[in-house]
């Protein structure tokens, strides 16, 4: 299995087409951290205009903490769509190019050798997140420094502890590890259903730009149907950024608001994965392969 | 009519009689807060405005005469009250142009004290109205209301102790109106509804934001550089 | 000689398609198996289930003396295929994939080892170029030396000179004489051209609408001995009569529209000539043909064109 999963990481990581997601992350980084570092300031009181009507915040709102967040805010949503370019085409590549075929004609079971490919994927996403995380929360402390962490939330707004912000990155990642993993395991199961990688490509991207705007739209009739959306738990990680706060309205430093959604999402999305790679080894035992 | 146009007098006369009295008072109370040059003091700082969710964080306060007065988190990021905290006492007496008239007694915090207004006499002045409550006996202000031009209405009650004899209070209790705070989620970028779930008496009640400084440490009189206001 | 594929009954039915029709056959040790049919007569599906791509609607498949079905792992460890186009990994070199499918087929092999195999199939001064570099010719040896890095008993190849010049065909040829000969592998060709595995294949079975028309040795089928002629009259209905009441009726072939075909020993060619004569028979044509390719021909396509002669 682990033979299986080396081949199968040295095939993603001989492709060109897997750099395009990292060169995309690294261009997207730079921008933002280029514009923030020249602009930082207007984009702040940007930032700032509907609470500075009546609080006066003061400190240095942007540093590399909030840049991340920034970061991670913008990029998360389109970072799915990046993975589904590899996971989609995991299965459904190798069939255009004709070697699933040889592939499959090997002595290694069809379970064994999806499972091999889905932990390919899943390193693959997971490399993405830690050059994600390099760049966005490593280089920013370095760029921009570190601070407490002023975030507007849509209702409140909440003020984070410089030595208090850290951990919560830690654990955001993880979990944005596995909402990303549940892209991937999307577009794995779509990549099962094709003969060229763009039509599972274009499938995942559209099936997680239709369900994120099902998410964001703020219309009562589809807020029955949020909660059953994977995509509606994806950003679960910016729970890590909501802090409880005491009687007196202090906030309790280490502690999150809402740890039992963050579980609940977290569940919710290792059910999706469970689900798609279930479904993708029962189809893929009985497929026929014709390509 | 006569006897009226004398009571007229009379009240007229007491009134100023009692407004010359505040003017002394007010003026004693200044006198006690001008030995102090310049302090430097140590403090916590806590936010409580029912949007805001921020931890307790450390402060630093300097003062200059005549009005000079800077707040300074260590390194982090505050949340004042817009206008700032520097709206105190020694902006208030800042000016010794004002009329200063009595209204009545008041009890704050278990001290009796006398309520004086103070009106600035000059228009230009951003306080359009202050209300103090003087703890007479020991040339405290307990309690101040501040009215101003741009930034409403600020209210600020002190509790003495170690430095009352400089008239620099351990605690300041800042309070102010906050306007109602939200963002459309699509700018947050939030799915769904996670937020405090206030009912709506809270939400009235609250929206009066309070920030609580406890000061340690106050250095007087030993200098400050002017370029700590910077 | 012992069996080492046994197919009994193998059917294979796509929605609304039946690719393959109880299909039965047997390949010994030690043959070159040609298996013959036109594009779309079930060749490739037969082939796909024999290597596991397509899973059998019902029938059997053994090799090794294994049901292929409960054995897949261990039959495949010793079954080297080439599946329609040899298709590899374009953006890796020779070398590694090479490298990679021996790993995948759980063999350890030594540089000098991987370098010998890709010598053997003319490839060493090009291991380090990306495959795609490389010509067809090239891309098939590559394949074939990929299907045997691990040393399988059972080389399947699946149309191994399809879109190659004549020099990649002969040297597809050589290749497969040299695994048959030289190394005693059993091989199963498959092909639609008759030219092709007619000088190859030790056994033949032609297949065609997904049935089996004829199994046979290939010395038996092919016999160079004998001669289908291809006759062409004035009145070729008549003809036929005419031969269908003489001797001549057991010579006869399923017919094509234009001409008769007669199965005969060469040195009965000129016997056949006098009678036609004495039949009263007008001759336009008598020519002997190839008679591998015009068996073929005639057993896949000349079916449906037997009918029109006997109405």
């Amino acid at each position: 299995m682990w033979t299986l999963i080396q081949i199968e990481l040295f095939k993603i990581f001989r492709r060109p087409r897997t750099y395009i997601a990292f060169a995309a992350i690294t261009g997207l980084i730079g921008i933002i951290q280029f514009g923030l570092k020249l602009d930082g300031d207007s984009y702040v009181e940007f930032m700032m205009r509907d609470i500075t009507s009546s609080i006066t915040v003061e400190g240095k709102i942007l540093n590399g903490y909030q840049v991340c967040y920034i970061v991670l805010q913008v990029l998360l949503v389109h970072v799915p769509l990046l993975i589904a370019l590899v996971a989609a085409d995991m299965i459904s590549g190798e069939a255009n190019m004709g070697t699933l075929r040889i592939m499959l004609t090997r002595p290694i079971s069809r379970t064994k050798f999806l499972l091999a490919k889905f932990m390919a994927t899943v390193a693959y996403t997971l490399l993405l997140l830690v050059w994600l995380a390099v760049l966005a929360l490593f280089v920013n402390m370095l760029l921009f420094g570190t601070d407490d962490l002023f975030l507007l939330k849509s209702q409140y707004v909440v003020l984070l502890k410089k030595d208090d912000i850290f951990w919560r990155y830690v654990w955001a990642f993880g979990f944005a590890a596995l909402a990303m993993t549940t892209v991937a395991s999307l577009g794995f199961l779509f990549s099962l259903f094709a003969e060229n990688s763009i039509g599972p490509i274009v499938a995942t991207m559209s099936v997680i730009i239709f369900f994120t705007i099902l998410s964001t739209l703020n219309i009562p009739v589809f807020n029955t149907i949020k909660p059953f959306l994977f995509t509606t738990h994806m950003i679960g990680w910016k729970e890590f950024f909501d802090i409880k706060v005491n009687d007196a309205n202090e906030a309790i430093v280490g502690s999150i608001q809402n740890s039992q959604k963050i579980m609940n999402s977290a569940l919710v999305l290792v059910i999706h994965i469970i689900g798609f790679v279930t479904a993708s080894i029962l189809i893929f035992r009985k497929k026929d392969i014709l390509s | 009519m006569r006897k009226i146009f004398l009571l007229l007098l009379t009240v007229h006369f007491s009134l100023l009689a009692a407004a010359q009295d505040m003017t002394a008072l007010v003026m004693k109370v200044k006198a006690k807060l001008d030995q102090v040059n310049d302090y430097e003091a140590d403090g916590k700082m806590k936010t409580d405005v029912s949007f805001i969710k921020a931890p307790i964080g450390k402060v630093k306060v300097f003062f200059k005469k005549p009005n000079k007065f800077r707040l300074r988190k260590d390194g982090g990021i505050s949340l004042l009250p817009k206008g700032g905290v520097s709206v105190n006492m020694n902006t208030v007496f800042a000016t010794t142009d004002f009329v200063a008239l009595a209204a009545g007694e008041a009890v704050i915090g278990g001290t009796k004290t006398k309520v004086v207004k103070l009106l600035p006499s000059n228009e230009n002045n951003d306080i359009v109205l202050t209300t103090m409550y003087i703890d007479e006996a020991n040339l405290l202000v307990k309690k101040m209301i501040t009215t101003t031009k741009e930034n409403g209405t600020y209210e600020i009650e002190m509790t003495y102790g170690q430095f009352a004899q400089y008239g620099l209070p351990d605690k300041v209790i800042f309070g102010f109106n906050t306007k109602d705070y939200k963002l459309p989620k699509g700018i947050t970028l939030e799915f769904d509804d996670n937020e405090k779930q206030l009912t709506d008496a809270e939400k009235l009640k609250n929206k009066k934001g309070r920030v609580e400084i406890t000061y340690t440490n106050y250095v007087i009189n030993k200098g400050i550089s002017d370029a700590v206001f910077k | 000689m012992q069996a080492i594929v046994n197919v009994k009954g193998l059917t294979k039915q796509f929605k609304n398609l039946t690719a393959v029709q109880d299909l039965s056959f047997s390949v010994n040790e030690g043959d070159v198996y040609g298996f013959l049919g036109q594009n779309g007569a079930g060749k490739s599906t037969t082939i796909r289930m024999l290597a596991t791509l397509i899973s059998p609607t019902d029938g059997e498949i053994e090799i090794f003396g294994l049901k292929l079905e409960d054995h897949r792992n261990e039959i495949l460890r010793e079954v080297g295929a080439v599946i329609e186009k040899p298709d590899v990994y374009k953006y890796l070199s020779a070398y590694e994939n090479l490298k990679l499918f021996a790993r995948l087929s759980g063999v350890k092999i030594t540089h000098e080892k991987l370098m010998k195999q890709l010598d053997q199939v003319g490839l060493a001064s090009r291991a380090k170029d990306t495959v795609k570099t490389f010509s067809q010719g090239m891309k098939q040896r590559l394949g074939i030396a990929i299907a045997l890095v691990h040393n399988p008993k059972l080389i399947i190849l699946d149309e191994p000179t399809n879109g190659l010049d004549p020099q990649g065909i002969a040297d597809i040829r050589n290749l497969i004489l040299h695994l048959s000969r030289d190394l005693n592998k059993t091989l199963i060709v498959s092909s639609h051209l008759l030219s092709e595995i007619e000088q190859v294949a030790t056994r033949v079975l032609i297949i065609d609408k997904g049935k089996k028309i004829i199994e046979g040795n290939a010395e038996e089928l092919f016999d160079p001995a004998q001669t289908i002629v291809e006759l062409q009259t004035f009145d070729n209905v008549y003809a036929l009569e005419q031969l269908q009441i003489s001797p001549w009726n057991t010579h006869l072939q399923k017919q094509r529209d234009t001409a008769i075909l007669i199965k005969l020993d060469r040195q009965l060619i000129s016997q056949l000539h006098r009678d036609l004569v004495d039949m009263d028979i007008q001759v336009l044509s008598l020519q002997p043909r190839h008679s591998l390719e015009d068996y073929f021909l005639q057993v896949t396509s000349g079916n449906q064109h037997v009918d029109t002669y006997s109405n």
